[in-house]
């Protein structure tokens, strides 16, 4: 089976193979063009005479677990990254691949990490064929390099419970790490000593795998409350020591930015959304995980304290700024897609306001609707950005793949999306003539703020109209560019083969822009 | 790349947390050509640019026979620049400059008597704070080669100030340099003088003849270039002897401002600064009012608690009660705060408003004595109030023609 065939040219003029991994794959045909057909995919039916009379599905070890799952060559495994960088998990269960000889795995994590750097060895050597999630960090360099020996496949995590329901992937076997559970299988993320507040990203996995592991260090008998995962869908429980490192779960991003420079970044966005109409009575937002964007958080909540105002939701990864708003009555709710520090933990185990949110109520296309696009406004990062304010997310200005794209796809159909970005890193450009990767195309993307200058879409004559007269240096994409340019110089591009070695998948599961091999 | 002989240059800085700069390592041989090996952050974009710019640099200088190792972290070209000048001048006496243009828009001068409420510190060999400092709106950018520079980095440091002040962008706030003590500053003076500097910064000063001495070097090197903008000077009171003198040095040629530096004063007096200043209350005072009866500016110590803005604030509002007109800082984010309280507050304003429209209407009706009511207005008041009407239409905090408003409230 080859990697790819087919190439093509999609709807925003990329390269993307119309073949991936031996499955027929549809180009981007553009925002909201591509019409799915035909019905969900089904798991199988099972029988409770299967299953333990008394309800206790406790095996002695996650290897026994996945004998009895049916471990064997070619299967596709499925793991969750509420962890982050303190995942224990995931890497076990190759461990036991590799020593049973068992070939041609794919993982699909909903996010890989740092940590996660251990599996190489299990690419290189043929245990795992190749990712469908995120490639960062050291799995990006080993993946840019071409060591894959399947394509790599990027998706958002909306685009990932689109691509779990559609049938496009079709898990094997799924292995949900609990911070608490019981011997039934009801699993919980919001207490443990591996709490890491909810288990949203493993909901498509234990609702259409085939089989369903619950792995914990915190079994409680029956009923474990409350059940994000619920036990009917789950085979066998297993119970580990540790199942991961709680500093590592609650990650280092979720500190308020002392640079002063993002700092100002945030000032000038916030002041941006104040002045664009967007700061009013029962707004909702975004909150984001990065520095910048935790700034703006907080300017946000010093708008609402000194206007006695209050927003209706905020949508997104909670953390202890976000929890003082909901108990300083500044924001009403709540949607918690992945909770980032243990404040964050405490208030949804506590707090009606604090719901637990998963990829399908918040961002799967290929539904009735989700909560991300009606959200007023999100901000967002962005690797690279271009002069039709096309952005790259997953890719450096080298050519290396390092980065996710978690949600942030997903949240471009919100009704406004601003990218605050830097208009230089040292010396690197972040405002190209095209940029290297497309994860989101232009039309929506409505703002770009720099330091030196903020430019709005053109497509938003609202956004220009309500502008006019603003304080804030409005100016356009091109001068953004050449401003830029002034101080950097002008960069070549990347030093990439013809040899695709990774798609993007957008949100409705077409191929929007392809990853090169880097020409060493 | 190994290096072999006894004469090598090392210069700028490299490892964790370095940005935006380079480490040159480089040594002369013997007939083996241009050896050169480059590391970069940001090869794939700029790594042929980069490759010749050193080759045009080397060229320039003459040099034939070099081993080079750079080491970039995505500094941009004229630091690089200035990094490689200083390394070939270490290794060979040169009597020329490797000098980019200058950019367009540095071609600004700066009034005597300009706003310096706000000034902010840059430390002058750390170029990842200088690219970004103007976008923070400061009134002036200090690009410190004195006591943020460490002894052994001073001779780099003045290349690399140099082509700053060429070429960085500040968005117009008035480029200032900090030199040595003299008599090691007057050297100093050589690198920033014909670089389009506005304001030369004297530390440690304790006499009108050390500013003397500077007035004389920059007219020296101004005679040579045949430059004709001016260069004030703001000397630094840091000493109880300076406290003492600070009249004669007030009172001294292009001294357009003068500031005390609390850190070394309270040192010579053995004692510590404290948060009530008390200490420091009489040198804070002579200063003021040295620069009052000169008059100049009076401009205080920075602060030094860079996470804590609400006593910065404090420290502002004693600093504008004591009659000083701007403070140094030392973070960006302090200059909102300095800005803010040093600004006319709005008491200060409604005043100013009725005593400028007073003036306005004693002069239309052509009466020498302007009144306010049953009070008599001195010339000084009407001055004073003045300045506080145009600094609060120039920080937007009152509109140009906020006379028109007045005058339908008032009737």
């Amino acid at each position: 089976m080859s990697k790819y065939d087919k190439l093509t040219t999609n709807a925003v003029g990329r390269t993307v193979p119309q073949v991936v991994n031996g499955k027929d794959a549809t180009p981007f045909l553009g925002v909201g063009k591509f019409r799915p057909t035909g019905r969900k995919f089904a798991p199988r039916i099972s029988t409770l005479a299967d299953y333990p009379e008394d309800g206790n599905k406790v095996v002695p070890g996650l290897k026994e677990a996945l004998i009895r799952s049916g471990l064997s060559d070619g299967m596709v495994i499925s793991t969750h990254h509420h962890f982050r960088n303190g995942d224990l998990v995931a890497i076990q269960i190759f461990d036991i691949a590799a020593e049973l000889g068992i070939k041609g795995l794919t993982w699909v994590p909903s996010a890989s990490f740092e940590c996660h750097a251990p599996l190489i060895k299990y690419l290189e050597d043929g245990t795992i064929h190749h990712i469908e999630g995120s490639m960062n960090g050291a799995l990006g360099r080993f993946t840019s390099e071409g060591g894959m020996q399947g394509l790599g496949i990027l998706r958002s995590h909306g685009g990932r419970y689109q691509a779990i329901q559609d049938g496009d992937v079709q898990i094997d076997i799924a292995v949900i790490a609990a911070p608490t559970a019981d011997p039934f299988g009801n699993a919980t993320g919001d207490r443990g000593p591996a709490a890491c507040g909810l288990l949203g990203f493993a909901l498509a996995d234990s609702q259409y795998a085939d089989k369903v592991i619950v792995v914990t260090d915190n079994l409680v008998p029956f009923p474990c409350v409350p059940w994000q995962i619920h036990g009917n869908y789950v085979d066998f429980v297993v119970v580990l020591d540790k199942i991961g490192i709680p500093e590592k779960i609650i990650s280092g991003t979720t500190e308020i930015t002392k640079s002063p420079d993002r700092l100002l970044l945030a000032e000038m966005t916030a002041q941006f959304c104040d002045e664009a109409g967007i700061i009013r009575d029962g707004f909702s937002f975004q909150a984001g995980a990065g520095g910048t964007a935790l700034s703006i958080g907080i300017y946000f909540a010093e708008m609402c304290r000194q206007r006695g105002m209050k927003a209706r939701f905020a949508r997104g990864g909670s953390n202890k700024y976000l929890v003082k708003m909901l108990e300083e009555g500044l924001v009403d709710y709540i949607l918690d897609g992945q909770t980032f520090d243990l404040e964050g933990v405490r208030s949804m185990r506590e707090n009606p306001g604090h719901l637990n949110t998963s990829p399908f109520t918040s961002y799967n296309y290929h539904g009735k609707g989700n909560f991300a696009q009606f959200v007023d406004v999100v901000i967002l990062g962005a690797t690279e950005v271009d002069v039709n304010f096309n952005a790259n997310v997953v890719t450096h200005s080298d050519g290396y793949l390092l980065h996710g794209i978690g949600g942030w796809m997903n949240c471009l159909l919100s009704k406004c999306v601003i990218l605050p970005v830097p208009l230089f890193r040292d010396r690197m450009p972040v405002i190209l003539d095209d940029v290297t990767t497309i994860c989101g195309p232009g039309e929506l993307i409505d703002v770009i703020v720099t330091e030196r200058g903020i430019a709005i879409n053109p497509l938003r004559t609202d956004l220009i109209e309500k502008m006019k007269g603003s304080n804030l240096p409005i100016k356009t994409i091109q001068q953004l560019k050449a401003e830029a340019e002034k101080i950097c110089g002008k960069p070549s591009k990347p030093r990439v083969t013809d040899e695709v070695v990774a798609v993007i998948k957008w949100v409705d599961g077409t191929v929007i822009d392809s990853v090169f091999r880097i020409d060493k | 790349m190994e290096f072999v002989s006894d004469k090598i240059a090392a210069i700028g800085n490299k490892g964790k947390g370095i940005r935006s700069d380079c480490f040159i390592t480089m040594e002369l041989t013997e007939g083996e050509g241009i050896q050169l090996e480059l590391v970069s952050k940001v090869q794939s974009m700029f790594g042929e640019d980069i490759r010749n710019l050193i080759f045009q640099i080397l060229d320039f200088f003459e040099v034939k026979n070099a081993r080079i190792l750079v080491e970039d972290s995505g500094a941009l070209s004229l630091v690089l620049a200035a990094r490689l000048e200083a390394a070939i001048k270490v290794l060979k006496p040169v009597d020329k400059d490797f000098l980019l243009p200058l950019i367009p828009e540095n071609l600004y001068n700066t009034a005597s008597d300009r706003n310096r409420f706000s000034r902010l510190y840059l430390p002058g060999n750390t170029p990842s704070l200088s690219i970004n400092a103007g976008i923070h709106k400061p009134d002036g950018i200090i690009l410190d080669l004195e006591d943020a520079v460490a002894p052994s980095k001073k001779y780099e440091a003045r290349f690399l100030v140099r082509n700053s002040l060429r070429g960085i962008d500040f968005y117009g706030a008035e480029r200032m340099v900090r030199i040595n003590q003299v008599p090691q500053g007057l050297e100093d003076l050589e690198f920033v003088v014909p670089h389009n500097v506005n304001l030369i910064l004297l530390p440690k000063c304790e006499s009108a003849d050390q500013v003397n001495q500077v007035n004389s070097r920059i007219a020296a090197i101004k005679a040579k270039t045949r430059d004709s903008q001016p260069i004030w000077i703001m000397p630094i009171i840091e000493s109880a002897l300076g406290v003492l003198k600070a009249f004669e040095i007030a009172l001294s040629e292009n001294v357009v401002a003068m500031a005390i530096g609390l850190e070394d004063y309270t040192a010579d007096l053995g004692t510590r600064r404290t948060q009530d200043g008390n200490e420091s209350f009489f040198a804070r005072s002579m200063v003021v009012n040295a620069c009052k009866a000169a008059g100049i500016q009076a401009i205080d110590s920075v602060f030094s608690d860079v996470a804590d803005m609400e006593a910065l604030k404090q420290n502002v509002i004693r600093s504008k009660a004591l009659g000083f007109d701007g403070m140094g800082c030392i973070h960006p984010r302090q200059i909102k705060v300095i800005h803010d309280n040093f600004a006319p507050d709005h008491d200060e304003i409604e005043k100013a408003k009725k005593i400028v429209n007073a003036f306005i209407i004693a002069t239309e009706k052509g009466l020498g004595v302007v009144s306010l009511g049953t009070k008599m207005i001195d010339p000084p008041v009407v001055k004073r109030a003045q300045k506080v009407i145009d600094l609060a239409v120039t920080m937007n905090k009152l509109k140009s023609d906020w006379r028109e408003e007045f005058l339908s409230e008032v009737k």
